[in-house]
């Protein structure tokens, strides 16, 4: 991860020497040039790639976990299509709020991902938070707020619907360090409390009516780790935009090399994920030396034959 | 300590699966729960284990909730998560687990996976594993928790023979060292005969028999549960043998 990390910084428009990325990483001063490009432009890039891969692994884990489903991930529930949607409102509508467009779009969006969340939730209350229902309830949130976006799109501008579809590609050139820093703290403030509940989210893995005898509160539990979902999705995304994949296959991965006891699997698909995220990132830069290909469409296409083989590929590591 | 129910009744919908049961169990003693396929089993055990909304009381000692813990385990076995079986027999302390795990919740695991008799799968994962062997491994998770109260749901439903009469005599030997009440619901009149010490038999929902396997596995009570023609032997060793001859309506 550290290799990739140090990658991430060295590619780019100019390719810098490593052991000049390494110099101006550990011990700035001694060229400002090199220390302006690595720290002012690629190094938010790159911590963004790994801090938005953590918490999409992480949250992709834990949807999973309390879903019982290995399609499950905020990308494919809906709550990056909420996000999506907010970031599309603003694009459209933003210009009589007072914040400006940088914040209000990363504001809206990760409100409305809270309000996938939200849905998903609170129909689960009404009903009976059983993981079928929470897996249907995703999918028509999903549904819903594409046809949202998509009406959004149908109304806007040439320029405005340029903008939306560039944000729903995903990107980590908006990354600044105070993003950065706000993306790293949710992530540092929810980590702790998800491996709180490790072993119940463990426990819930052997089925709802197993969970209840051993005395976890599973309705309870479903909803902590849902608020935990959308703080970390929400963060995200709103961002980098909409970036599929790494929630999916990250807890995969970490699953063959782990197991399921969420103590080991929840950092594993962090780690997973943030790596995935920072390759991804160095390959966006390197397919075309000189182009910058959105890290959403990226992830896809290096992900879906890496997930393939992995689906397919005999034996297990652990 | 003693249960007590009374009046217990467990409805889905408009259809009342439990109705109306009033029934004791007492430490020490195995009861076993017998009766035909629906007949309300499986609900009368979830309502006992507090996992089920019913209408009625169960109280242990007098109280709602008994001096210790509950140890239930549910009929259904099938799971897809990739646990190794000692992490699923440490899950049986989930109330005291933290992220470093105690040195006294590794050695009851261990105990328990040793009691059962499965010590030799403890690396094996959940998910490899057949129906007998996973039931094996959640009556091991259920026994680690150290339970005052156990309430087993068909434990030896997909064990052979043998590991049938191994659980059943631990589960007895058990019930009796840790002064355990021990509710278990088994299809096998048999084995009901010779490992509980009492029998309660549901038909429809309704307590229609409890006592002494003697009392209860009779062929009038068991033609009216089962809706069968059986032969009672008394047996030599005071358990009676029964021995189903043909379905009533066939």
């Amino acid at each position: 991860m550290a290799a990739s990390f140090v990658a991430d910084i060295a590619t780019g428009p100019a390719l810098l020497p490593v052991p000049a990325v390494l110099r101006a990483l550990v011990a700035p001063g001694s060229d400002p040039m090199m220390d302006a490009i690595v720290h002012a432009l690629r190094l938010p890039i790159a911590a963004m790639a790994l801090l938005v891969g953590a918490s999409l692994g992480m949250s992709g884990a834990v949807m999973q976990t309390i879903l019982n489903n290995p399609l499950a991930s905020s990308y494919t529930l809906g709550v990056s299509a909420g996000a999506g949607f907010g970031a599309a409102l603003v694009i459209l509508f933003g210009a009589a709020l007072p914040l400006p467009e940088p914040w209000a779009i990363p504001l809206a969006s990760f409100i409305f991902a809270g309000v996938a969340c939200a849905a998903v939730a609170g129909v689960g209350h009404l009903r009976g938070a059983t993981p079928e229902l929470l897996v249907l309830a995703g999918i028509a949130c999903l549904f819903l707020f594409q046809a949202l976006l998509s009406l959004l799109q149908f109304l806007a501008s040439p320029e405005a619907l340029q903008q939306i579809v560039f944000w729903l590609f995903g990107s980590l050139t908006r990354a600044t360090l105070p993003k950065v820093a706000i993306v790293a703290t949710v992530l540092a403030a929810v980590l702790p409390l998800l491996m709180a509940d490790a072993w119940k989210l463990t426990a819930l893995r052997l089925g709802d009516e197993r969970a209840r005898a051993l005395g976890v509160r599973v309705g309870a539990l479903r909803l902590r780790a849902l608020i935990a979902v959308s703080l970390l999705t929400g963060a995200a995304v709103a961002f980098v935009g909409t970036i599929g994949f790494i929630g999916l296959v990250a807890p995969h991965v970490a699953r063959r090399f782990v197991g399921e006891d969420q103590r080991h699997l929840l950092p594993a698909s962090a780690v997973m994920g943030a790596l995935f995220l920072s390759l991804a990132s160095v390959a966006s830069k390197t397919i075309i030396p000189g182009a910058l290909f959105p890290i959403g469409i990226v992830t896809a296409l290096i992900g879906v034959p890496f997930f393939g083989w992995l689906i397919l590929a005999a034996g297990r590591v652990r | 300590m003693i249960l007590q129910t009374n009046g217990v009744s467990v409805r889905y919908g408009a259809a009342w699966a439990v109705r109306d049961v009033t029934l004791t169990a007492r430490a020490c003693e195995v009861l076993a729960v017998v009766g035909a396929n629906g007949s309300g089993k499986s609900s009368l055990v979830r309502a006992l284990a507090g996992v089920q909304r019913h209408e009625g009381t169960v109280l242990w000692d007098g109280a709602p909730t008994p001096a210790g813990r509950i140890g239930y385990m549910p009929q259904d076995t099938a799971t897809r998560a990739a646990l190794t079986v000692f992490e699923v027999v440490l899950l049986g302390r989930l109330r005291g687990l933290a992220m470093r795990v105690n040195p006294r919740d590794l050695a009851a695991a261990e105990a328990a996976l040793t009691e059962v008799g499965i010590a030799d799968l403890a690396d094996r994962r959940i998910d490899e594993l057949s129906g007998g062997q996973r039931q094996m491994v959640l009556l091991a998770q259920v026994l680690a928790g150290d339970p005052l109260v156990l309430l087993l749901d068909e434990p030896t439903s997909a064990l052979d023979i043998a590991h049938q009469l191994h659980v059943l005599a631990t589960l007895r030997a058990a019930t009796r060292q840790r002064r355990l009440i021990t509710v278990a619901v088994l299809h096998d009149l048999n084995a009901a005969a010779r490992f509980a010490d009492q029998v309660a038999l549901l038909h429809g929902g309704r307590l229609l028999a409890h006592g002494a396997p003697m009392e209860v596995l009779r062929p009038p009570m068991l033609e009216l549960a089962f809706d069968v023609h059986v032969a009672v032997d008394p047996g030599s060793d005071g358990h009676p043998v029964v021995l189903p001859l043909r379905a009533r309506w066939s």
